[in-house]
């Protein structure tokens, strides 16, 4: 892989236009933008895509904003059906039915209701078949189309519609599933997990090892959604850099099985200046809600500890 | 002039597969599921063989299975699957999506009858509960008739006036384990026949980008569907072209339905499947005796040949309509209601009666089917009332 | 066949809409303006921007060119206003104006 020149990656041209109808300020088109400047000028690529936010906005006919070819099919099924397609590009390809030098990657897109919960079997199948392609989850916590339910991602104590803070309730009762490392134990070649930080250099050096690397690959985006977390659509990314200088969401790549962080914070912040900045975790700061917190905490410690050994294996 | 044929003995599974292996599709995804399972599999030991090109996609179910074969129908690949019963379940929301995409997808399908309880035999429930999917159904008497019907699926699926998927059912055990006598066609005329797959447009189509599967607002979704509905009109004039040329290759002719002894006939069973063979057979019999019996075998059930069938029916006395599923709706089964509907749209009063029979791989024997017949003239030289809607062989 | 989606409205006729409701083409959503969105709009101040680009990725909206190595101003055909693009700006080179217009 190239070195990261900032430059030269954002002069090239854009693969996902403007016009589509995402909200202001959505984390997730960021994230698309961001995977899809890794490839490499002149490939192809066909663009696969759950049901959720991003495929009811980004292909509204007539109006498709991917520049690549592009298909959505249903809610659960980004895995099955790009693995389709990819199997119809070895297949033309075996047949003497496209050019030689034309080569295609193919990259699906899914929120993390498509992702961690109803298209998991089709993405597990998938990456267990080892198709040449990407999964990339653009992880926003909770079913954000539908008007922001719980879902496996969704952290504990999160505020949601299905979850909502009461009397009784002090929000979500479970503690996020962690995708990643289900996707690392299928030991398919590649698996990273990134957000958005500073120049994105992080973020596209995983996309363009995701992309260029034969075999399944599968990239867990952390990718805020205002609406969602309830903050100002323009503090993005002062969220991504607390989560990630928190430790609430490490950035880490596994290549081959081989864990390694790709990031490590010099001082670890404690949790409340990530869960300071969102609306959904507003009741946390409530008198008496402190045990509520160092819970959180010692959740989030529990878990930078086993990534740490686990990335010093 | 057509092709000399070779003879040879097989089931309905393997002569669908035999027919793929011919045809040699592009990609197969698919999942077990008993009684189609021996598709995927003699498609395997072909591929694994060096015997066809097929890449086969062994997904993780049936809902996969479609939703690879959209993937890969919409990426310019020639593309089909196998299945039965719950796997057809699976996959509903899929069949929907492969017929309003136009994707000229090929299923071959085994019947079996949905749980629950659960159970491995015959019945048309699954393909019956799939009617309204948007894809051409296509049935079967026997494995010649499942041959037959495969290869001529891609010619209609694919012809420009319909691209739609199309479903070539077969009963199970009863077609897809029973070995017959099967007449095969050498494989160069058959790829002659089906010709190769080059849609216009494509998702691989370097520098030709292309989307598919839009959300839509309002102001589209009826247009869409009145264009899907055109495209299955237009079907039943390709159905009958294809079957034209295959005649001309194979020397068998096919049309929307088969019409046995029924030209000069009082009562006429009409039925789909297997159970034709048997109802052909009461016929022969009750003939003999002085009966005027017919059988009207429908191949065709999408598109619906609601005129042809009401013309066919017009001169006998008394017509009974044969439903291998119930579609609890407390008044007929699903081809009771079509045709009855049918019947009434092309102003005709035959007597029609609706009987459910073989659910669950229930035996359907001749004498089943001449005492249908038998009801149907008491009924008409007697005056004697029939129940509308009844099992046949029904304990209590 | 490609399509020309000029020709595709909430009025076009059932006969005339893309077989499958597929499009042909890439990238036409260039077509809808998102930009009337706005409630607050980025202003460009060029004579502040040092060209460190660290704005053009967090664009949601692919409303920051750049070529060359250098951004543009805004495409405010499709600039939503969510100002993501001002708070990153080290440079005090994005301001947000009130209302639609920039």
């Amino acid at each position: 892989m190239a070195a990261y020149n900032f430059k030269e990656v954002m002069s090239k041209p854009e693969r996902l236009a403007g016009g589509h109808r995402m909200c202001p300020g959505c984390g997730g088109t960021i994230a698309a933008r961001a995977v899809l400047r890794a490839l490499h000028e002149g490939d192809y690529a066909v663009i696969g895509n759950a049901t959720g936010c991003m495929e009811v906005s980004t292909f509204m006919y007539p109006y498709v904003a991917f520049e690549d070819s592009y298909i959505h099919n249903a809610f659960e099924n980004a895995g099955a059906t790009l693995s389709g397609v990819e199997t119809a590009y070895n297949a033309l390809k075996k047949r003497g039915r496209l050019p030689e030098d034309a080569n295609f990657k193919f990259i699906a897109f899914g929120g993390d209701g498509g992702t961690y919960d109803i298209g998991f079997q089709s993405l597990s199948g998938a990456m267990e078949r080892g198709h040449d392609m990407v999964y990339v989850c653009y992880d926003n916590g909770a079913y954000m189309n539908t008007g922001i339910q719980r879902s496996s991602a969704t952290p504990k104590y999160a505020d949601t519609t299905t979850t909502p803070v009461g009397t009784e309730s002090d929000g979500k009762v479970q503690c996020r599933k962690d995708l990643a490392d289900i996707m690392a134990s299928h030991n398919i070649p590649y698996v990273g997990q990134s957000t958005f930080i500073g120049n994105f250099s992080d973020l596209h050096k995983k996309a363009e090892k995701a992309i260029y690397t034969e075999g399944p690959a599968f990239l867990n985006i952390m990718a805020p959604c205002p609406r969602g977390w309830r903050y100002d659509p323009s503090d993005i990314m002062t969220i991504c850099k607390m989560a990630v200088e928190t430790c609430y969401w490490p950035l880490f790549e596994v290549e081959n099985g081989k864990w390694s962080l790709t990031y490590e914070p010099k001082n670890k912040l404690p949790i409340e200046d990530f869960l300071r900045t969102q609306g959904r975790f507003k009741h946390l700061f409530k008198p008496g809600n402190e045990d509520l917190i160092a819970d959180f905490q010692a959740e989030v410690d529990k878990r930078w500890e086993h990534l740490q050994y686990k990335c010093a294996e | 002039m057509s092709v000399k044929s070779i003879p040879d003995r097989m089931s309905g599974n393997e002569a669908v597969a035999y027919a793929i292996k011919q045809v040699n599709p592009d990609v197969m995804p698919a999942f077990p599921i008993t009684p189609s399972t021996e598709i995927p599999q003699l498609v395997s030991s072909y591929i694994a063989n060096g015997e066809m090109e097929t890449e086969f996609i062994p997904v993780e179910s049936e809902h996969s299975a479609m939703s690879a074969a959209v993937g890969a129908e919409s990426a310019g690949a020639r593309s089909l699957t196998a299945t039965s019963s719950a796997g057809l379940a699976l996959m509903w929301e899929e069949l929907l999506l492969a017929a309003s995409n136009r994707l000229p997808i090929v299923l071959a399908l085994v019947n079996r009858t949905l749980s629950g309880p659960i159970n491995i035999n015959c019945d048309h429930t699954d393909s019956m509960g799939a009617r309204d999917t948007g894809w051409i159904q296509i049935y079967a008497e026997n494995n010649q008739e499942v041959y037959d019907n495969f290869l001529q699926a891609y010619r209609i699926a694919e012809h420009d006036d319909v691209r739609l998927p199309v479903m070539i059912c077969q009963d199970g055990f009863i077609i897809s384990h029973g070995v017959q006598n099967i007449s095969l066609l050498p494989d160069e005329p058959v790829q002659e026949f089906v010709g190769t797959y080059t849609p216009e447009e494509y998702l691989l189509n370097p520098g030709k980008p292309m989307a598919v599967g839009p959300y839509a607002v309002t102001e589209y979704v009826m247009e869409a569907r009145k264009a899907q509905r055109v495209a299955m009109e237009n079907a039943k004039q390709v159905i009958l072209d294809v079957a034209d040329e295959f005649a001309r290759v194979s020397g068998r002719q096919y049309g929307l339905f088969e019409e046995y002894r029924t030209e000069d006939a009082d009562y006429v069973m009409l039925l789909i499947g297997s159970a034709a063979g048997t109802a052909k057979d009461a016929v022969d019999q009750l003939r003999e005796q002085g009966v005027k019996a017919g059988v009207l075998k429908l191949r065709v059930f999408r598109p619906f040949p609601e005129k042809e069938i009401a013309e066919a029916l017009k001169n006998c006395k008394a017509v009974a309509i044969m439903d291998r599923a119930e579609s609890y709706n407390g008044q007929a089964g699903v081809l009771g209601s079509e045709v009855t509907a049918g019947l009434y749209r092309n102003h005709s009063d035959v007597l029609a009666i609706n009987y459910i029979y073989g659910l669950g791989g229930r035996d359907f024997t001749t004498d089943d089917a001449a005492a249908v017949f038998n009801e149907l003239k008491d009924g008409v030289e007697n005056g004697k009332e029939i129940e509308q809607y009844q099992y046949v062989g029904l304990r209590g | 066949m490609r399509t020309d989606i000029s020709k595709i409205n909430e009025k076009t006729p059932y006969q005339e809409l893309t077989t499958g409701m597929h499009i042909y083409a890439g990238g036409t959503s260039k077509e809808f303006n998102t930009g009337e969105w706005r409630n607050n709009t980025p202003i460009f101040l060029e004579q502040n921007c040092k060209q460190c680009l660290l704005c053009a990725p967090c664009c949601p909206d692919s409303s920051i060119p750049v070529m060359d190595g250098k951004r543009l101003d805004f495409d405010y055909d499709h600039c939503k206003g969510c100002g993501i693009c001002a708070k990153v700006c080290p440079f005090g080179a994005i301001e947000m104006k009130e209302g639609v217009e920039p």
